[in-house]
This record gives C-alpha cells, sequence and structure tokens, in this order.
C-alpha cells in the first residue's frame, strides 16, 4: 500500500489514433472528435473499456479516429450493435457516432427502440442537415422545399427534430450542442457521460461543402445570443443579447416569449427543470425552435436517471431466475420432461 | 406409477401389428395439434419409434368450419424403425365436413374413420362446400366409418359440472383421443398427468378433460364400437433413455449445450416470425442457464444485436425464416467482413416473399450459399431429422469459434414441428469447444491469422492493450486499418474464401447409406432424410443397388464427395425446391444429376422417390 505507481492519467492524445483523419477541411467533425477525445480521459474510465461504434456516413468514420474499442458497422444498425455489446458487456462504456441520415432514416427505428429501453449508450448525432457522404441529397432533418441534388425542384418532406424524436421515444437524457461552442459542447458530453441509461446528444454541425450554414443563425457571433437559448437546469429561460427575453407559461399551459422588464422579472419566467420525470416539459422546450420569435434551446432538455438500464434489468432478471431454480444444471435439463428407457 | 382412471378388463379381439399411421384433423380452434401431440407422447413412451408431421394454417383461426381452417397433426408410430410420418392414413379423425374433405384422399382403403357426426349439419357442410351429406349419400362406403356424436356426448360427460356450452364443447377432441387410446390399447396416464400440470390451477378444466378422455375410452368400451383393437409393441432402438424431441427445441438444447461445453454465454437476437419462433420461445425459459434472449425491433436488428455480442464475447444467434434472412443480407455480410463467430438459423418455409409461412419448403439453399453483396462465404449446415438439429447447433457453434466465421443452419418447417425419439446424450460423450480470447498486446494484430484455420483473433473490448478498429470497409491485412489498395483487397476476399473452404478439414468423409457403389446415387440434405431412407430400404430389399448420401455439409462440400458421385452410374436429387443442390453439384463436379423436385409445402412421400427410382432404374 502506499508505493503502488498509479498509471499516469490519460490525456487527449491517448485518444487519438495513428490514422489519418478523412473528413473535408473544415468540416465540423473535427471540432466534436476534439471535443471527444477531451473529454473521455476525464472520465475516470479505463481506455480499453471505451466501445465507439457507428453505422455509415462522414460521422460514422469516428471509430477510426478513437484510440478504443471500435466498431464501424452498417448503416443505422449502430444502436443495435451497441444493444448487444451492452447485453454482454454492462460494464463497457459505450458511444454511438451516428448522422442524421443514419439514425433517423435508415436507421430509425434502431434509435427509437434503444432510447425506448434505456439502454445505457451514448449517442452523439451529427446533425448537418444533409446527406455528405454521397455527395448532397437532402436529410430527414433538411428544411421543407431543399434543393438537393435529388430535389432540384425542392423536397416536399417535412424534416424530424431529432430531440422532440428523442423524447418521444422516452429517452431518459436528451441534450442538444454546436460543433463550434467547444466549452458548451464538453460540458454537455460529461453530462451525457454522467448519464446511466441512454444519453442522446444532437450536435449541430456544420457541413462546409454540401450544406454550409446549414446553422449560421445559431452559431454567428451577431445572431447567436438572440437566436440560442441555454439551458440550466434550475435557472430561468432567458435569451438574448442583453439577456432581456424569457419564455413565460401561459394560463392554458403553453409558452410564450416576454421581454423582461415593465414589471415582468425572472421571477414570471419558467425555471428549467431537466431532471422532471414526465417528459411533456421537454417536449414543448424541443418544439419552440419552430415558432416565430421563439429561440433555439441548447443544453440539456431532459436527464432524468431514475429508469433501471436494459442491460441491468437482462442481467438481474437471470440472477433473480438462477436465485429461484439455482444455476442449470445441463444434465437435467436434457433429461427434462417425458423420458422413457430402451434396454 | 398407478393407473388414475380404471380400466375394465379386455373383451374384445386385439390384433397386433407392426405399425399405424393416425391423423387427427379438425378447424384450427379444435385443438387437434393439443390431441397429436399427445398420442406422440403416448406412443413415444410406451417405446414405439415415432414420426410425426403437424399441419396447420398460417391464420390463426380461420372462419370456423371453412377449409382455410382445417388444422392436422399425423402420426406414424411402429414397433420397427419409423423414417417418415407415413404416406397413406390408417386411421382419421375428421372432427367436421371440411377435415374430412381436406383429408379423405390419404386415407386407405377399409380404413378406419372417425368423424363427429354433430358437425355434419348443413351450415356445416355448406361452409366446406359439399353439397350433399357424406354420412348418409355412400361416398364413404370404402372405408370403415364411425358416426359419432362428439359433441353431445362430451356434454353428456360433464353435464354435472355446471360448465357453459362452450367450454364444455371445447373438450371434445379428448372425448376423440380417448377413443384412439381404446383403439390402440394405450394408458391414458401420459395424457391424465399432462393435464393435471396444464390446468393446475383450474380444478374444473382438469376433472371436465380427464372425464372427456375417460368418456371417449368408455365409449368404446360399452358401445363395443369397433370389434378389434390394435396392439403396436414396442419398437426396438438403441437401448439408452428417450425422449420426444421436436426440431425447434433441439436447436435450442443444443445451443444451450454449445454455451456450456465453451464456457460463453448465448446470446440469441431474435423477431418473432413462423416457423422459427419457437425456439426464441424455449431459449426464453433458459434464463438459469445464463441465456440471453433478446427480442429485437426487427430481422436486422436481431442480427445486429447478435453481432455487437459476438464482438463482446458470447456465443451469439439469430434465428428466423426465409423472409427474415432476406432482411439480414447486409449484415452477414458485415460479420464476414469483421470475421465474428454467429450462428443463423434459417428455418425454411414456402415462399416466394410471406409465401406459406406455416408449410416446409427447402428453397432457400442457394439463398443461404450465395445471398450476399460480393463474395461472401459463409459455411451452411443442414439438419435432417428432427433431434439431429440438436447435433447441427453444437458443431455450427464449434465451427463458427474455431474459424471465427458466421455460420448458416439450414432447416425447415418439417423439421421445426416435427418430432422423432431422441436418445440424451451422455454430456461426456459431447466434446468440449475450445475458444481463445487474445490478451497479449504484443504480438495482436486485429487480422493476424492462425496459419491452420486463418482465424483472425478474437480481442473482446476490455482487453487492455488490445483497443483497434474493425468494420464494413475492407481491411488491411494483418493490421486492419482501412485499406482500397487492389492487391490488398485481392488477398482479403481470397483468404476469407481459403478460411471458409478450410472448415472442411474437419468435416469426415461421407459415406453412402446402402451400396456403397452401384446404378444410382441419391444424394440429398435436409428434412428429405426420413422418406428417402425409408425408399431406400424397399427399394434395396427388391434386389436393387443404391446408395443414399444425406448431405449435412452444404459449404464446404466434403472433400470426397467428387469421388463417391463417380461410383455410380446415375446420380438423383431430390428436393423440395426447383433443383438447387442439383444446380451445385452440377456446377462444382460436372455430374449429370437428375433432379426430383416437389414444391407443395408438403414433403416428399415414399412412394413418390421410389417411383422416380424405378424410372432412373429404367424399370
Amino acid at each position: 500500500m502506499g508505493t503502488a505507481t498509479l498509471p499516469p492519467p490519460l490525456t487527449k492524445k491517448d485518444f487519438q489514433t495513428d490514422q489519418e483523419v478523412r473528413w473535408c477541411p473544415g468540416c465540423g467533425d473535427y471540432a466534436i472528435l476534439s471535443a471527444v477525445q477531451s473529454v473521455f480521459p476525464e472520465l475516470g474510465i479505463k481506455r480499453e473499456n471505451f466501445v465507439v461504434v457507428s453505422g455509415i456516413g462522414c460521422s460514422s468514420r469516428f471509430p477510426y479516429y478513437m484510440n478504443t474499442f471500435g466498431f464501424h458497422t452498417i448503416h443505422g444498425r449502430a444502436p443495435a450493435v451497441a444493444t448487444g455489446i451492452k447485453a454482454i458487456r454492462p460494464e463497457l462504456e459505450v458511444w454511438v457516432a451516428t448522422g442524421d441520415g443514419d439514425a433517423l432514416s435508415i436507421g430509425g427505428n434502431h434509435t427509437i427502440h434503444m432510447l425506448r429501453r434505456n439502454v445505457g449508450v451514448k449517442v452523439l448525432l451529427f446533425n448537418n442537415k444533409i446527406y455528405g457522404l454521397t455527395k448532397g441529397q437532402y436529410s430527414p432533418t433538411s428544411e421543407f422545399n431543399k434543393k438537393t441534388k435529388s430535389t432540384p425542384f425542392g423536397s416536399l418532406d417535412r424534416p424530424f427534430n431529432p430531440i422532440s424524436l428523442a423524447i418521444g421515444s422516452e429517452a431518459t437524457f436528451v441534450a442538444r450542442s454546436v460543433d463550434v461552442f467547444q466549452g458548451h459542447l464538453k460540458e454537455t458530453l460529461k453530462h451525457a457521460a454522467a448519464h446511466k441509461g441512454s444519453a442522446f446528444v444532437e450536435i449541430l454541425q456544420n457541413c462546409n461543402i454540401f450544406n454550409d450554414g446549414a446553422w449560421f443563425s445559431l452559431t454567428e457571433r451577431d445572431a447567436r445570443s438572440e437566436h440560442v437559448m441555454q439551458l440550466e437546469h434550475g435557472k430561468p429561460l432567458v435569451f438574448g443579447k442583453n439577456k432581456d427575453k424569457g419564455i413565460r407559461r401561459k394560463s392554458d399551459g403553453d409558452i410564450e416569449v416576454v421581454q423582461l422588464g415593465n414589471g415582468i422579472t425572472e421571477s414570471d419566467l419558467v425555471v428549467h427543470d431537466a431532471h422532471h420525470p414526465r417528459p411533456s416539459y421537454a417536449f414543448l422546450l424541443s418544439h419552440m425552435e419552430h415558432r416565430p420569435g421563439f429561440p433555439t434551446p441548447i443544453g440539456v432538455f431532459r436527464a432524468w436517471d431514475d429508469l433501471p438500464r436494459y442491460e441491468d434489468v437482462m442481467s438481474q432478471q437471470i440472477k433473480d431466475v438462477i436465485a429461484k431454480r439455482g444455476p442449470g444444471d445441463l444434465g437435467k435439463l436434457l433429461r427434462a420432461g417425458d423420458t422413457w428407457e430402451v434396454k | 406409477m398407478s393407473t388414475l382412471i380404471e380400466v375394465p378388463p379386455v373383451k374384445h379381439k386385439r390384433e397386433v401389428l407392426d405399425q399405424a399411421v393416425i391423423r387427427f384433423a379438425g378447424d384450427s380452434g379444435d385443438g387437434m395439434q393439443i390431441t397429436g401431440s399427445q398420442f406422440t407422447n403416448t406412443a413415444a413412451l410406451y417405446g414405439n419409434d415415432i414420426a410425426t408431421f403437424p399441419d396447420y394454417p398460417a391464420e390463426i383461426r380461420a372462419p370456423a368450419g371453412t377449409i382455410p381452417g382445417v388444422s392436422g397433426f399425423q402420426l406414424h408410430f411402429s414397433s420397427n424403425e419409423v423414417y417418415t410420418p407415413g404416406d397413406a392414413i390408417d386411421v382419421l379423425i375428421a372432427m367436421n365436413p371440411a377435415a374430412l374433405k381436406v383429408n379423405i384422399a390419404d386415407l386407405k382403403a377399409n380404413g378406419i374413420l372417425i368423424v363427429n357426426s354433430d358437425s355434419f349439419k348443413e351450415g356445416d357442410l355448406r361452409k366446406a362446400q359439399m353439397t350433399s351429406n357424406p354420412l348418409e349419400d355412400h361416398s364413404l362406403d370404402k372405408f370403415r366409418l364411425f358416426s359419432v356424436e362428439l359433441e353431445r356426448l362430451t356434454r353428456r360427460s360433464l353435464e354435472h359440472l355446471g360448465l357453459d356450452a362452450k367450454s364444455m364443447d371445447r373438450c371434445k377432441n379428448f372425448f376423440a383421443l380417448g377413443m384412439c387410446y381404446w383403439l390402440y390399447n394405450r394408458s391414458m396416464d401420459p395424457t391424465v398427468r399432462w393435464i393435471e400440470e396444464k390446468f393446475k390451477n383450474k380444478p374444473l378444466l382438469v376433472e371436465a378433460n380427464k372425464l372427456t378422455l375417460k368418456g371417449g375410452y368408455s365409449y368404446c368400451e360399452a358401445t363395443e364400437a369397433f370389434q378389434v383393437s390394435y396392439e403396436i409393441p414396442p419398437a426396438q432402438l438403441t437401448p439408452g433413455l428417450y425422449r420426444s424431441m421436436s426440431g425447434n427445441q433441439a436447436l435450442a438444447l443444443g445451443f444451450v449445450t454449445a454455451s456450456q461445453k465453451s464456457g460463453l454465454p448465448l446470446f440469441q437476437g431474435s423477431y418473432p416470425i413462423t416457423p422459427a419462433s419457437d425456439i426464441l420461445h424455449e431459449l426464453s425459459q433458459y434464463k438459469d442457464f445464463g441465456v440471453m434472449t433478446f427480442q429485437a425491433e426487427d430481422e436486422i436488428a436481431a442480427i445486429t444485436s447478435a453481432i455487437g455480442a459476438a464482438y463482446a464475447g458470447a456465443l451469439a444467434i439469430t434465428t428466423t425464416s426465409g423472409p427474415g434472412m432476406a432482411l439480414k443480407t447486409e449484415a452477414l455480410g458485415l460479420a464476414v467482413a469483421v470475421e465474428i463467430p454467429l450462428v443463423i438459423c434459417d428455418i425454411q418455409r414456402g415462399g416466394p416473399s410471406t409465401g406459406l409461412p406455416t408449410k416446409t419448403e427447402q428453397a432457400d439453399l442457394l439463398q443461404a450459399l450465395f445471398g450476399r453483396n460480393s463474395e461472401a462465404p459463409i459455411p451452411v449446415l443442414a439438419a435432417s431429422t428432427p433431434a439431429d438439429c440438436f447435433w447441427v447447433a453444437i458443431e455450427a457453434c464449434r465451427i463458427a469459434v474455431k474459424y471465427m466465421v458466421p455460420v448458416i443452419i439450414l432447416s425447415d418447417g418439417y423439421l421445426a414441428n416435427g418430432a422423432e425419439p431422441w436418445r440424451i446424450p451422455e454430456l461426456s460423450d459431447i466434446p468440449e469447444i475450445p475458444v481463445k480470447f487474445a490478451t497479449d498486446p504484443v504480438t495482436f494484430l486485429p487480422y493476424k491469422r492462425n496459419p491452420q484455420t486463418l482465424a483472425r483473433p478474437w480481442a473482446v473490448p476490455g482487453t487492455p492493450g488490445l483497443e483497434h478498429r474493425i468494420g464494413g470497409l475492407e481491411k488491411q491485412d494483418p493490421t486492419g486499418n482501412i485499406n482500397y489498395e487492389p492487391l490488398n483487397h485481392e488477398n482479403m476476399v481470397r483468404v476469407r474464401a481459403a478460411k471458409v473452404a478450410a472448415v472442411a478439414q474437419d468435416i469426415p468423409n461421407v459415406l453412402p447409406d446402402g451400396d456403397r457403389e452401384g446404378d444410382l446415387l441419391i444424394v440429398a440434405w435436409g428434412s428429405t432424410c426420413g422418406s428417402i431412407t425409408a425408399a431406400l430400404k424397399a427399394q434395396r430389399a427388391k434386389g436393387r443397388r443404391i446408395g443414399h448420401l444425406h448431405l449435412r455439409h452444404l459449404n464446404p462440400l466434403p472433400s470426397n464427395l467428387g469421388d463417391v458421385l463417380k461410383r455410380y452410374k446415375r446420380v438423383l436429387v431430390p428436393e423440395l425446391n426447383m433443383g438447387q443442390l442439383l444446380w451445385v453439384l452440377r456446377a462444382k463436379y460436372l455430374v449429370d444429376a437428375v433432379g426430383l423436385n416437389k414444391i407443395q409445402g408438403r414433403p416428399f412421400k415414399q412412394a413418390e422417390l421410389e417411383q422416380k427410382i424405378e424410372e432412373m432404374l429404367g424399370l
């Protein structure tokens, strides 16, 4: 005791691989990679216990650049592969890197089912509102009437709101951050890491080749404070350059934007409660960005961690049956039921 | 064991036979599958050899009394070895006109026909699209017809219990079962035990079902309805402890055994599909063996979750039927590329598309062999009898783990639901399945291969120093890094193929049954084994020089197969498809083999095979 040397703490460098990163110069994915590589060493988890799983798409190259266990699977299926991994090894720290097409289009089914089961997997959804790797078709998060290679006269689809979808799927942790807000992104990732159940993080990410500026109204320095509202648990919902606007409950249960002053103070505003066991308030928040005059919230919408994880329930059920029946006896199992002896 | 129901002494004539085929047929709500299973169990416990053929509709409850709603269960039981459920039937129990209409053609002349005469009213006949009452129009004269008022008699047996009419009518199948037990001099004890267990929380139903069963037995006794009853002595099977075993049950037990023998936790990812769901039902009961069953959101998640589990160090399986196989195709390619152990069961059914969900077919062979994009070879095994599924499951797991490959098992609806006696093996006779996980960071490379098996290391997450990346993109040999170089790709494609081909070193040389050389070799695979064995036996008894080779390994094929094919003048390949193994054999061995092909959702009859054999022998 006392003389044993602890292994040196992990650093960002420990999570970088020798593989050349092959995203386009200027891609938002670099910033996300950097944030994840910065956050992982701070989690106090051994490197061999990290598994990064991905599907197909630009974002899904992520595992190759993380010096952890990594599995680049097939289009849309990462949540299902991750579920299998967690079932066998609940102690592993499994993160899924995915995109708007991978998670919400071809893999939509797996995303919603993994979330409803509350498998202890962290999902990072890189949302650039476009198909990048196939060179520029509209995605399930592209805005209506989007003109792309496959929709020269405009797309006819109405988009998904990933946050609403995750909340609707009963996800227990739902957050949003932005590639270029490095500090906020790292904080959000740490919140996600601390969550035991399924954690879903939408990261607004710029594709500077096929959809440049998709998020400029939120990321450009002048627009940022007017259009973005940071969610902080226990704090009132305020936004605006001078923190002079806020969100207030109406008598019918809906919300409205109010200008602070003239008798309206922060005490009139909605106080953010990310830990509420029911998802309706978080859903209301997720939809405000579609309404004129409302800001786009970023931060943790919902972090309710009282639901047991799927993998824990699964192994507990096995333990319970063994406690009741005793460990299985193969000889007995093969001889079960009606048997007869031939002499 | 004491007899629970008093059986009066026998007064009638008793005849000894060596075999019988009996078919219970009725509406899908009439409990024919339970009735048939009960008779099967009783016959098996008595020591007969058995083969069964449950045949039920895809609809859970088609309109009552109609032709599509007919459900049947056929049993062949014998004092000799049994290979098939039987071509023609000796006893038909028809619970309604539709069941009579669908099944009467298979009843032998002078066969026993028991009908529920209460269900031959005008409306019942109309539902079966019959214009006259066959019980009255002499159309059944060539059979020994026993019209029994099953409903009235059942109700009379139960009238004192205070049950409603519907509940009483639900018991009537056991009245028929009781009659059959009398007819074949069988003890009612096993069924009585089953009733007591099944309805243990419903004493009234225990009483009602026991009374009805006994009522059927006593009815025969009292009325002397049949002048004769039959005795079919036990079969001379290999000594040992036996139980009745269906194909799906055998697969499940095989996987649990493989899990125990390998020391790996068993993970099953599955999505319910007929006729494979029973494997999931079965395995989900074995939590005390640490079995993890995951009912996934779809077929794709079923296999990809299993891939994740295998990656994390489990013995992972996924179970499905043809349409599910189609959905799993892309993931199968991933398993080939990342070279992880995985077992995929395809319980084949009639197709294409949804096809004939509850009927049997062997038409997924080429899908199993080739149904993936690009060069993606996978070892393929096929079970030949219900109990053989147990051994095939273990063999598939052994290959998967040893060679780090996905392995496909082909079974089918006939094997899945059919049952036969299974001699329970000694655990010590089943070899261990050795497993080695990579642990040494100094020598580790993700695609560094075992020189003998070409298997790459199984390096599970959580192992210090082995952090590495794998995926569906082409990998550099042996680092596993992404690599698009032309020669590396060609090398990797060839290595993956060589690895699957190397499985042949574990396949013993095949030896045909019957003649080892001669005029005709029958080559086949899967559930046709029983009918072919029966046909072969009958034909060889007539002095014909025929061999039968039943292939368990369909990819790779046994090394000596080409030599065996040359020892016969002609080769016949009977299949329940359009000629898929035939195609493979002709392509691979340039042999002028001939097919016998049946695509009716039903197994071969022995007679159909014998006819083709004689035709090929020029007889």
